[in-house]
């Protein structure tokens, strides 16, 4: 990063290093300025008197107490323009592709945060043909909605693919942590659907110091807001893994001597995660950001502080799950949630999608019941035994996530089903809808 | 004026040396670049003075100059203030300047330049004090009082007021002499520290009326009362916000105060965009005319989500203090804690559980404690009824801020995630859920009053009938359909009536949404008619066959137009299924 001669100011003498953070003492300081200590990057969190605390991005290995330090008199910034898409980029962004530096005009990262009266209400549907999500979870531009995955579920598969399909201007992936695995499979697959002229990337890999993770969201999100913003565009940002994001404001926090709560987490982890996550906006000129994210959980445990902050900031959650009786992965219609489905079912789509898509799984419901008692050894009533039936159609049929259809006819899909199981009066469905579209 | 230099940065807690008296929680401004960013003073430690910034401090830097004001956080109190929508500082955020929030900006809460139309309640001469009505204007066709501003001790005489018409918001309009002989005058707005509560009023009585709402489960159930408490737990998604929404929208209320504390900036702009638009069916005005919106989302600075829910509770008592009745919503209080839990954070006190301040309790209940009905010194009822939300971590309400709120609240409205998956709403779970004003006997009177006397018990009666359809319901489970008397089905089935047609209610049906209190008492009647009748069964599936039926009926009328042709042909349904049944009965007998 270039800055100007005139703001430099060299320090070569630091008084306490620690696995994330030094500190030294340095006048004319401002508040999350950036530094060099020797190559490397460094943004100050605490300063007391003359005493400053810089959290070292890549760690503070091999740091002498006489290593000199250069204070660069402004924040992380990055370059935004056209030229970005296409490219991949690390957590300072820097280009990790061997193109060419960005030439776009720099912009601080971590922005400040939108008027909420100059946002418009989320209205336009993002559909991915995939009906776990689009009949019963819905998608919304504008929306900011988590995958809450085991390690060992597809999730990045997944994502990739809700990435492929969704009708979007652009796509911003923001990977943290990710394994080098799962970045090339990104890169290939973006590359062999020849849509990597709309897609940007944001790389934190194993490989890379934890720390530095930290940047990403940032980083995307400022460049999501140049294509909302100045460019109108509807962009989608993909976030994984922001568990390995919260992990990593542990370790600095926990070198900070601060006191955790939950789960060794820091006190201010709700406000940390919402001011990432509430940059998902619906401008009224068009431009919009809908965040995708995945939420590792260890063993489904959503108790945790991490999931559970989450799940009280964003607009719903997603939750995949395999399905023996089909042997395929669903999207898990009881765990998942679209906060803002209510905003373009029955709107946008067809009349009948809300009460197709609550009836249906009410009736699943019931299967799951049905499925508890044969597993406890009772006899089935003829109507358990219907639901039974109905719920393995419904799962292969609609649930499963290799399904891409319309929404159309997801609707279609559910009411040959309902026929097919059930009399009218068993779905709880209003006559005036039966009437219309049963297909007895 | 005391000023003071930056001495340390740690994120929004900035220390300060300040060169003359300082006083917690004083406001104060650091000098930053060009733009001034409010502080407020939260600990003073010998020379070094602990302010929180309400504003980002990034390029803040040691030895920026701070300027201390000499007055707490205060808001500012007049016509004009229905139909805003402010930051927890009340800044306007309707005229604040392009899309994002620049830091150190603000915008004033009143139209200063408005006019309004005076009328003179008062006369010259009159002996009033804090809180005494001057004269109204009509604020959106609510009569906004003018009244002594509440910061005057003592008794006053009214020297001069003006006589009926248009003045500007910052006119004189009336002079009071205090006993000393001073003379003050008097614009139609004043200023009031947030955190310290109104109290000028005679006294403070237990609620007595049903707050209706429209919302079957809350008004038959677990009545709110007007001037009462209560709260809201919910897990994530289980249908708390649409569940306020509702309250908002259709709860009997004079003015809506809606806090959005530390929670998704979309769910306020539903609020922005919904509120304009709908009806209030009571004065067939716009919703939006008799709201404030506070709305500190999740991403904006955290020292001001302290403030916002003070700022909001500090309107609701201004319109209190008109006479009039205030439903104040706050969304949600779990992070207005949490705000209070980042800052002891940083000052490095010693945390409490949870790593919440020692203190917590005492905050929750001082806090609701500023809620209720009040008779004002001219005899004249107001009141605030507050409903608060806690986000219990990982749903578990064993936590510190939902123990807390306990304490301090009462009524309970149990957001069950097992109903929210049934996709039985609003997911309230009716037995874990409560109301302490079912045991009041100055509610029964104003039920019997009402016209209903049976209120109270019909609402034990359908309890009752829940709780033994729920026992039933673990028995047949256990036990198997056939291992169980079919009486039992006939309870767990008599649960679901309960459920399918009472407790459940579709928020988004443009009829079935708002329940009026007459509607209701038409359905419990009809469900409690059903439950006592006597009824003999041979098999379990007779049971839910006729059930079945009739609850899909009776979900036909909820969804129909009250007392329409087609609402009376699904209650003869009802009728028709029920006569078959009991002559049937009689038949074998």
């Amino acid at each position: 990063m270039e800055t100007s001669q005139a703001f430099q100011k060299k320090i070569t003498e630091i008084e306490d290093i620690n696995k994330a953070t030094c500190t030294l003492r340095a006048t004319n300081v401002g508040y999350d300025e950036l530094a060099m200590v020797g190559n490397k990057l460094a943004q100050v969190v605490k300063i007391i008197g003359d005493k400053v605390t810089l959290q070292v991005f890549s760690g503070t290995e091999g740091i002498k107490t006489n290593t000199e330090v250069v204070f660069l008199g402004k924040s992380p910034t990055i370059k935004v323009g056209e030229d970005m898409a296409g490219r991949f980029f690390n957590a300072l962004g820097e280009p990790i592709d061997g193109g060419p530096e960005l030439q776009g005009e720099t912009r601080e990262i971590g922005g400040p945060s939108v008027n909420p009266v100059r946002r418009i209400q989320p209205h336009r549907l993002i559909p991915t043909g995939i009906a776990g999500i689009d009949l019963n979870n819905t998608l919304v531009a504008g929306q900011k909605i988590p995958f809450f995955a085991d390690a060992d579920q597809p999730y990045n598969q997944v994502m990739a693919m809700v990435a492929l399909r969704a009708k979007v201007d652009k796509i911003i992936l923001g990977g943290m942590g990710l394994t080098n695995d799962d970045f090339l499979y990104y890169k290939s697959v973006f590359q062999n659907e020849g849509a990597l002229d709309r897609i940007i990337s944001f790389v934190n890999t194993t490989q890379n110091p934890p720390v530095e993770r930290l940047l990403i969201p940032d980083m995307a999100l400022c460049a999501a807001e140049y294509f909302a913003v100045d460019k109108n565009e509807s962009v989608l940002v993909l976030l994984t893994d922001m568990t390995l994001f919260a992990d990593a404001l542990s370790i600095v926090s926990n070198r900070m001597d601060q006191i955790p709560s939950k789960d060794s987490m820091p006190g201010s982890l709700y406000s940390d995660l919402a001011r990432i996550y509430e940059k998902a906006v619906q401008f009224p000129d068009g431009g919009s950001i809908t965040i995708v994210a995945v939420t590792t959980l260890s063993e489904g445990d959503i108790t945790h502080a991490i999931p559970d902050n989450t799940g009280y900031i964003t607009e719903g959650q997603l939750f995949l799950r395999k399905d023996t009786e089909i042997g395929k992965v669903v999207v898990d219609p009881f765990r998942s949630l679209s906060r803002l489905k209510q905003l373009v079912i029955g709107k946008q789509t067809r009349e009948d999608h809300p009460q197709v898509m609550n009836s249906a799984i009410r009736l699943y419901a019931d299967a799951a019941n049905a499925r508890t008692k044969m597993e406890n050894g009772f006899d089935l009533s003829d109507y358990d035994e219907r639901t039974l039936a109905f719920a393995k159609e419904y799962s292969n049929e609609l649930l499963a996530i290799d399904v891409n259809i319309e929404i159309e006819s997801m609707l279609n899909t559910g009411w040959r089903l309902f026929a097919k199981h059930f009399k009218q009066e068993e779905i709880g469905v209003k006559q005036e809808l039966i009437d219309k579209y049963w297909k007895g | 004026m005391t000023k003071g230099t930056v001495q340390g940065i740690i994120s929004n807690l900035v220390l300060v040396k300040a060169d003359g008296p300082v006083a917690q929680n004083e406001i104060c401004y650091l000098l930053h670049e060009d733009v001034r960013l409010m502080a407020e003073v939260i600990k003073i430690v010998g020379e070094t003075t602990y302010v929180q910034v309400f504003d980002t401090t990034r390029g803040v830097k040691v030895g920026t100059v701070v300027e201390f004001s000499n007055s707490l956080l205060e808001v500012e109190l007049g016509p004009g203030i229905l139909s805003k929508n402010y930051d927890g500082l009340q800044n306007d955020l309707n005229k604040m300047e392009g899309i994002f929030l620049q830091k150190g900006v603000g915008s004033p809460p009143l139209e200063k330049d408005s006019k309004w139309l005076f009328k003179p309640l008062a006369n010259v001469g009159d002996k009033v004090k804090a809180a005494s009505w001057l004269g109204e204007v009509s604020e959106n066709g609510l009569p906004h009082k003018i009244m002594v501003p509440f910061k005057f001790e003592g008794d006053f005489e009214i020297l001069s007021l003006v006589k009926e018409g248009e003045y500007g918001l910052y006119d004189t309009i009336a002079t009071l002499k205090d006993h000393k002989g001073l003379e003050h005058s008097i614009t139609m707005t004043q200023k009031w520290p947030v955190k310290l509560s109104v109290t000028s009023y005679k006294n403070k009585p237990r609620p007595s009326k049903l707050m209706e709402t429209g919302v079957r489960t809350v008004d038959c159930f677990s009545p709110m009362l007007v001037g009462g408490t209560g709260f809201v737990p919910g897990p994530f998604g289980s249908g708390k916000t649409v569940f306020q929404h509702a309250l908002s929208k259709q709860a009997d209320a004079d003015v809506v105060i809606v806090a959005a504390c530390g929670e998704r900036a979309n769910e306020v702009v539903e609020i922005f965009w919904e509120f304009p638009t709908l009806e209030d069916y009571r004065t067939g005005r716009k919703l939006m005319e008799r709201t404030v919106i506070i709305a500190n989302t999740s991403n904006m600075p955290v020292a001001a989500r302290e403030a916002s829910v003070y700022t909001a509770m500090t309107l609701g008592e201004y319109y209190r203090a008109m006479g009039l009745k205030v439903l104040l919503l706050a969304d949600s209080t779990s992070r207005w804690a949490q705000a209070l839990r980042e800052m002891s954070n940083r000052l490095e006190d010693l945390p409490g559980p949870d790593a919440f301040p020692m203190d917590l309790s005492a905050i929750i209940a001082n806090f609701y404690a500023r809620a209720g009905i009040v008779e004002l010194n001219n005899g004249k009822m107001g009141s605030i009824t507050f409903i608060g939300t806690v986000s219990p971590a990982g749903g578990n309400l064993k936590e510190p801020v939902t123990e807390s709120t306990k304490k301090a609240t009462r009524c309970f409205y149990a957001l069950a995630q097992k109903r929210a998956d049934g996709k039985r709403y609003p997911a309230i779970d009716p037995i874990m859920s409560y109301s302490k004003y079912l045991e009041y006997p100055e509610f029964k009177e104003y039920m019997i009053g009402a016209g209903k006397p049976d209120w109270i018990d019909n609402a034990y009666k359908m309890k009752n009938y829940v709780q033994r359809g729920s026992e039933a319901a673990d028995q047949i489970n256990i036990l198997g359909d056939d291992g169980v008397p079919v009486e039992y089905h006939l309870h767990y089935w008599r649960g679901e009536l309960i459920d399918f047609v009472i407790l459940q209610q579709d928020a988004f049906d443009k009829i079935d949404k708002m329940c009026p209190l007459d509607r209701q008492k038409y359905m419990v009647d009809l469900v409690l008619w059903i439950c006592a009748k006597e009824m003999n069964f041979t098999h379990f599936e007779e049971v839910s066959d006729l059930f079945k039926k009739v609850i899909n009926a009776m979900k036909q009328m909820n969804y129909s137009e009250y007392e329409s042709p087609d609402f009376e042909k699904y209650a003869e349904e009802v009728s028709r299924l029920m006569t078959e049944k009991v002559e049937s009965v009689e038949n074998v007998a």
